[in-house]
């Protein structure tokens, strides 16, 4: 089971205009199991993380070639609903941004209720396996019709994951979930990261090499847009196969 | 004197100097506001609100044709202008980028340059004579065309406001498009865009000029938006300049009731967008 992609990318070209930010990339992403992919600061990682739920393709000028399969099936096919897509691919930004018009409990509901009928009871039932599956559910069941915007940004940034899960994707994307947060919040997301590839599969963004190193499975090394290298974390950080991969996880540039 | 003290002596300054203007740009209002009590007040009794106006030269009677008739025209014309022009703003907002949205941004600012006259000599011109006659109904076009560009314009810089990590949220989620406008962009920005409508209602409750084309004025009690229609800015200017000293009398009373709905309306905008959560 462990060995079988769920999500996998052959040839993966993203650009901006004629600039190309991401090349030729072709990864795989074996069921719940954690990627890492870092790489210095436009290499290209958010924008192929933004190519698996197809969000790259909102951006001004932007173009995607190559193929992106989920369980097999391309998701750049031309008859394929790039809203279909997002709904079995959820994504965790940078900055914590909860809607702030909805309560927390109506955050969580969110994309439930984008997805279908559910029932009342269903919902509440969702919302709370969601925000328990997020470590929130204790801090946040006495106010769950209170704003989302009242929480801390590491609270707000869980409320994101729980939103993100709710819907029950399959494939979870994270882009730099920390990067925004205190040392105490990004270890509590950490280690939430790591429940939470039981019932994902996941993909996260860091700039964090040691953050990388902790939490991942598998690490993907980009560096201007090309995919360095790919193997299991352990490998990764004790026998690089690459000079620039060894030359950036030692701290030498980037 | 030390550095310290001197750079602190200056922002002392430039504090007090901000408050003198701001002082001064407020002491036109209050005394607007308390000339309009001192002078109206004393017009305002039981009489004022159900009677309709005396005739040229007699004591007595009201404006309750007035008060009627600013509610119609104004109520229409935002019927009209409301829903036209927030529909306008947003599409502005989330189609930014497109020679039809650059056309219509433009001339829209065009528009909300143009004295307001213009709009009621265009309405007179393509409804009121095609028509045969004035009417109440032909003012609140007018009224919704002076209105549409501000509303098309402030609607546009709300959506604009809110964040796009927002939108990527929500089509992250699998929102549609048209479910990202609406529940999430322009939902954000419903505060915004009501306070900006409503600013807009209260300008137009305001205007004279284009109704003199259009809705004209009626010294009878009128519903029919068909007939000619009073309304208070008409009636003040009709009155003020008369030489009818119960006339003026009920232009003060006029303008206070008015001065008095406007700040209703302002008053309106702010509990409606109060938020509906209290911070926990």
């Amino acid at each position: 089971m462990a060995d079988l992609p769920r999500l996998r990318t052959e040839d993966l070209t993203a650009s901006f205009g004629d600039r190309p930010a991401v090349k030729q990339a072709s990864l795989a992403f074996p069921a719940n199991t954690l990627t890492a992919i870092i790489g210095p600061s436009g290499c290209g990682k958010s924008t192929f993380l933004r190519c698996l739920n197809r969000l790259h393709e909102l951006s001004r000028h932007a173009t995607v070639r190559g193929r992106v399969l989920l369980d097999d099936a391309d998701i750049y096919e031309p008859d394929t609903d790039p809203v279909s897509v997002r709904r079995r691919i959820g994504m965790v930004f940078q900055h914590p941004n909860p809607f702030p018009t909805m309560s927390i409990f109506d955050n969580v509901a969110a994309g439930l209720r984008v997805n279908g009928r559910l029932s009342r009871a269903d919902t509440a039932v969702a919302v709370e396996r969601a925000l328990r599956s997020a470590a929130l559910w204790d801090e946040v069941k006495d106010r769950l019709r209170a704003s989302a915007l009242g929480l801390s940004g590491g609270q707000q940034q869980r409320l994101c994951i729980a939103r993100a899960i709710a819907p029950a994707p399959d494939v979870l994307l994270l882009d730099e979930p920390t990067s925004a947060l205190d040392p105490i919040a990004t270890q509590s997301i950490e280690e939430l990261v790591q429940e939470l590839k039981r019932d994902f599969t996941v993909v996260m963004v860091t700039h964090n090499m040691q953050q990388a190193a902790r939490v991942s499975d598998f690490t993907a090394f980009f560096y201007l847009g090309e995919l360095v290298e790919h193997d299991a974390t352990t490998r990764m950080f004790t026998a690089p196969g690459e000079a620039r991969t060894e030359a950036y996880i030692t701290g030498r540039f980037g | 004197m030390s550095r310290t003290a001197r750079r602190r002596a200056l922002s002392h300054a430039m504090t007090g100097l901000t408050m003198l203007a701001a002082l001064l740009a407020l002491l036109p209002l209050f005394a607007i506001f308390a000339d309009l009590v001192i002078k109206g007040a004393s017009s305002i009794n039981w009489a004022f609100f159900v009677e309709i106006p005396p005739a040229a030269g007699a004591t007595g009677g009201g404006v309750a044709n007035a008060i009627v008739g600013t509610l119609l025209v104004v109520g229409w014309g935002s019927l009209i202008g409301l829903p036209v022009g927030i529909g306008a703003g947003v599409y502005l907002a989330e189609y930014p980028q497109t020679a039809f949205a650059r056309v219509v941004r433009f001339l829209a600012d065009v528009l909300n340059g143009t004295p307001s006259v213009i709009a009621g000599i265009f309405v007179w011109t393509w409804v009121v004579r095609p028509m045969g006659h004035f009417s109440g109904f032909s003012g609140g076009l007018s009224l919704a065309v002076l209105m549409l560009p501000m509303v098309a314009r402030t609607t546009e810089e709300m959506v604009r406001l809110v964040p796009h990590s927002l939108r990527e949220a929500a089509l992250a989620l699998g929102y549609p498009r048209w479910r990202t406008t609406l529940q999430v962009m322009v939902r954000t920005a419903w505060p915004g865009i009501l306070t900006g409508g409503l600013v807009a209602v209260a300008r137009i409750a305001g205007e004279t000029a284009p109704l003199l084309f259009t809705a004209l004025g009626n010294l009878n009690f009128k519903t029919d938006l068909m007939q000619p229609m009073q309304t208070l800015s008409l009636q003040i200017y009709v009155f003020a300049t008369s030489p009818f000293e119960a006339w003026h009398r009920l232009a003060w009373g006029a303008a206070l009731v008015l001065m008095a709905m406007v700040l209703t309306i302002g008053l309106a905008a702010r509990y409606v967008t109060r938020s509906r959560f209290t911070r926990g």
